[in-house]
């Protein structure tokens, strides 16, 4: 397929790992922050190729895993409001609440559909002007600015019965909490793609500066992030740490105008936001401004509200860090796998451990078996 | 690329788990029940058989095969039901595919299908033109598979009671040769082939619906696979080798990802497969990644994988390509001892990684 093979060609990567191994054997620990990056590293099996020194660390960026209990919960009481129809994207639907899951709920007699987009809820909402439509809407700036987007069509259209439970999240106060725990030790980042082509690449800018760790934002196929590894260990082994560029095809430095406008006109950062695993973090969260707050599920509808402490036996926490690896979470594979999961990791496809358990498994245990 | 392999107690653990024996522990049935992969296997093994547990039954396979007293060929029997929406397709409909698909399922067991039931449940209001045309492409199906339908049964619910039409069809066919098919008896060494490019039927449906808007040339793969099997079947009698045959298996629901890790499962074998080898649409491709769908978990409807002897591998594929519905045949893989009950895939860029089943839900009502 044209545009997409010439980034799975596997002699320019057996070229491209061999180079990487020549650079350096210093072990070094390297971060991809994008949920999307852990996908494509299990899916084309990339750890394969690395040299054993250069460890991958799966990050916080899967925005599926990153939900605490309790806003599943929310999303489920929504849900089950009568005459509500609650739309969300596929992911989430299997995300275990503190009692159920979407799906479970829908199974019980709640009418929630999968959409592809949020202006499918719109529409949806349109069709139905006897029932209230809300839209689950989650992710980072990927995602945000077609919640935005679609809030200002409802607002122009003067949709009455369409709201957001709104669960946006953002990238910077992320990374620098992960920057500031004292129990990670890494040696670069590789930055996020999609977002990055909201926010552009000069927000990152403080990584080096304040922390003397490089960072290179990548695209999401499997050379892309080959090529961004070598772009990491590159300037490592140069002394150098700076933000680079290898997804220029999409991401200008600057970002996207137009959508941080619209980000900016329809929300505002939340005081804290609770990430599951990681606690609450400072403006991690976005809310609706109040001049949408006709638009806002939350304000809408009562929902719960309520904390809910992950399972005991779940280490998601320390996963989402990147301190724990899947495999040494006790219930990995066990009692937690794709289809019974009791941490979110294991839901989303860009999970870790869903990841690790659908896709890696096999050559990491062996080569643990071996060691 | 796995060469040689110790289990791990972490490795042993997850397989443990992987093969305990399925319970089924939800209070409702949701759609992963019905979409082939592990939920369903659950729904299966832990409640219908448990019920309805006998001999036949408990073999699992996709269809019973049985003597008959004073019979010298052995018989084949199935049933399917189809719920697709749309009922309408490029390609298909709802009526073709009844018929295929349990075509298709008698042939997998090495069986030529001889007679077909139908049975009818049409919601009120339902257009007879449809039906017509329904039953039209049932009539064509029939023919081009050699096999009549020979009893049916209508029934009409009200308007709701279910969405416009639902179709379930049963079949006989006799088993002729000496042949030895199940997913339990892939062997070290034999090869696996598949008969041709993967994930047309499943990416059709997802773009008939209409949800997204995508305009494409791609068209279900509907099809009787009968006199395919009949020729695979015909080249081994002639090789004296008919037990050299190992499973055949359609890869509808879940795909070819699920079935061949229903063989790796049945059979305690590796399946190693090689993603370059794999034949795909362009088109299917380019849907598969805009829909965020593995064209490996996307169901077909006129495909089989074979599981073969090495000794006549390239014999039963070449044999393949002279009919038309097996010209893409090719070796996708081959079966290997460690470590078992996995498939494992050596990726396109020079990796590898694990094929497991589908779990959850990629696409309700997919036939």
């Amino acid at each position: 397929m044209k545009f997409i093979d010439e980034y799975r060609q596997s002699d320019l990567a057996r070229t491209l790992a061999g180079k990487i191994a020549a650079m350096t054997s210093q072990p070094l620990k390297i971060m991809e922050v994008c949920g999307g990056h852990t996908h494509t590293i299990f899916k084309y099996g990339i750890e394969d190729l690395l040299p054993p020194n250069i460890e991958m660390i799966h990050g916080p960026g899967c925005p599926v895993c990153v939900i605490p209990m309790g806003r599943t919960d929310d999303a489920i009481a929504l849900a089950r409001q009568p005459g509500v129809i609650f739309t969300t994207y596929g992911d989430a639907m299997r995300v275990p609440g503190s009692k159920m899951s979407l799906l479970d709920a829908k199974a019980g007699g709640a009418d929630v559909r999968m959409v592809y987009s949020p202006l499918d809820a719109l529409k949806i909402a349109k069709q139905n002007p006897n029932r209230h439509v809300v839209f689950f809407a989650l992710g980072f700036e990927t995602t945000s600015p077609s919640t935005a987007m679609t809030i200002l069509q409802a607002a122009k259209d003067g949709v009455e019965n369409f709201s957001v439970f709104c669960n946006h999240i953002t990238i910077v106060p992320t990374l620098k909490a992960m920057l500031d725990s004292p129990d990670l030790k890494l040696d670069g980042f590789v930055g996020p793609g999609h977002v990055s082509t909201v926010i552009g690449t000069r927000t990152y800018e403080f990584v080096p500066r304040e922390y003397g760790k490089p960072l290179v934002v990548s695209g999401f196929e499997p050379l892309d992030i080959l090529q961004s590894v070598h772009m990491i260990v590159k300037q490592i082994v140069e002394g150098r740490a700076e933000v680079e560029n290898q997804y220029g095809r999409v991401v200008a430095r600057d970002g996207n105008r137009r959508a941080l406008e619209v980000l900016f006109e329809v929300f505002e950062a939340r005081d804290y936001f609770e990430w599951r695993g990681l606690g609450s973090i400072a403006h991690s969260g976005m809310k609706l401004k109040k001049k949408y707050s006709a638009f806002d599920a939350e304000f809408k509808f009562s929902v719960p509200g309520l904390r809910v402490a992950d399972p005991k036996a779940c280490q998601c926490g320390e996963i989402l860090k990147g301190v724990k690896k899947p495999w040494e979470c006790k219930v990995f594979g066990t009692a937690c796998t794709p289809e019974t999961p009791i941490g979110s990791c294991m839901v989303s496809s860009e999970g870790a451990c869903a990841a690790y358990y659908n896709f890696g498994r096999l050559s990491k245990i062996a080569e643990r078996a071996g060691a | 690329m796995i060469t040689e392999f110790t289990p791990s107690p972490l490795f042993q653990r997850v397989e443990r788990a992987r093969r305990r024996k399925p319970r089924v522990r939800d209070t409702h049935i949701t759609l992963a029940h019905g979409s082939g992969g592990k939920a369903m296997r659950e729904l299966i093994e832990g409640l219908f058989l448990e019920y309805l547990r006998n001999p036949l039954l408990e073999k699992l396979e996709d269809q019973a095969v049985f003597d008959l007293n004073g019979l010298s060929s052995r018989m084949a029997f199935t049933t399917d039901s189809y719920v697709v929406d749309p009922i309408f397709f490029p390609g298909g409909d709802i009526g073709a595919l009844a018929v295929n698909g349990t075509v298709n399922d008698l042939a997998m067991s090495g069986a030529r299908p001889l007679f077909l039931s139908a049975g009818f449940i049409i919601e009120e209001g339902f257009p007879v033109e449809d039906l017509r045309r329904i039953l039209a492409s049932m009539r064509d199906a029939a023919r081009e598979a050699g096999v009549e339908i020979v009893t049916g049964d209508t029934k009409v619910v009200q308007r709701g009671g279910a969405d416009k039409i639902f179709i379930n069809t049963s079949g006989v066919g006799v088993i002729e040769c000496p042949v030895n098919i199940s997913a339990s008896r892939a062997r070290i060494g034999d090869k696996v082939i598949l008969s041709g490019a993967i994930g047309d039927h499943g990416t059709t449906i997802m773009i008939a619906r209409g949800e997204l808007e995508l305009e494409t040339g791609i068209a279900s793969d509907t099809a009787p696979l009968d006199w395919l099997v009949a020729d695979m079947l015909d080249e081994a009698v002639r090789r004296n080798a008919t037990d050299l045959i190992h499973c055949l298996r359609d890869p509808t629901r879940g795909g070819v990802a699920t079935t061949l890790n229903e063989i790796a499962l049945c059979s305690e074998v590796c399946v190693q497969i090689y993603e370059n080898r794999i034949p795909m649409r362009e088109e299917v491709r380019g849907a598969c990644e805009i829909l965020g769908l593995d064209p490996l978990y996307v169901a077909n409807e006129g495909k089989l994988i074979a599981v073969v002897s090495d000794e006549i591998a390239e014999a039963i594929v070449a044999r393949m390509r002279a009919n038309p519905y097996g010209r893409e045949a090719c070796i996708i893989g081959e079966v290997k001892a460690e470590p078992p009950g996995i498939v494992a895939m050596v990726t396109g860029f020079g990796g590898s990684r694990i094929v497991d089943m589908l779990v959850g839900e990629q696409l309700p009502r997919i036939c």
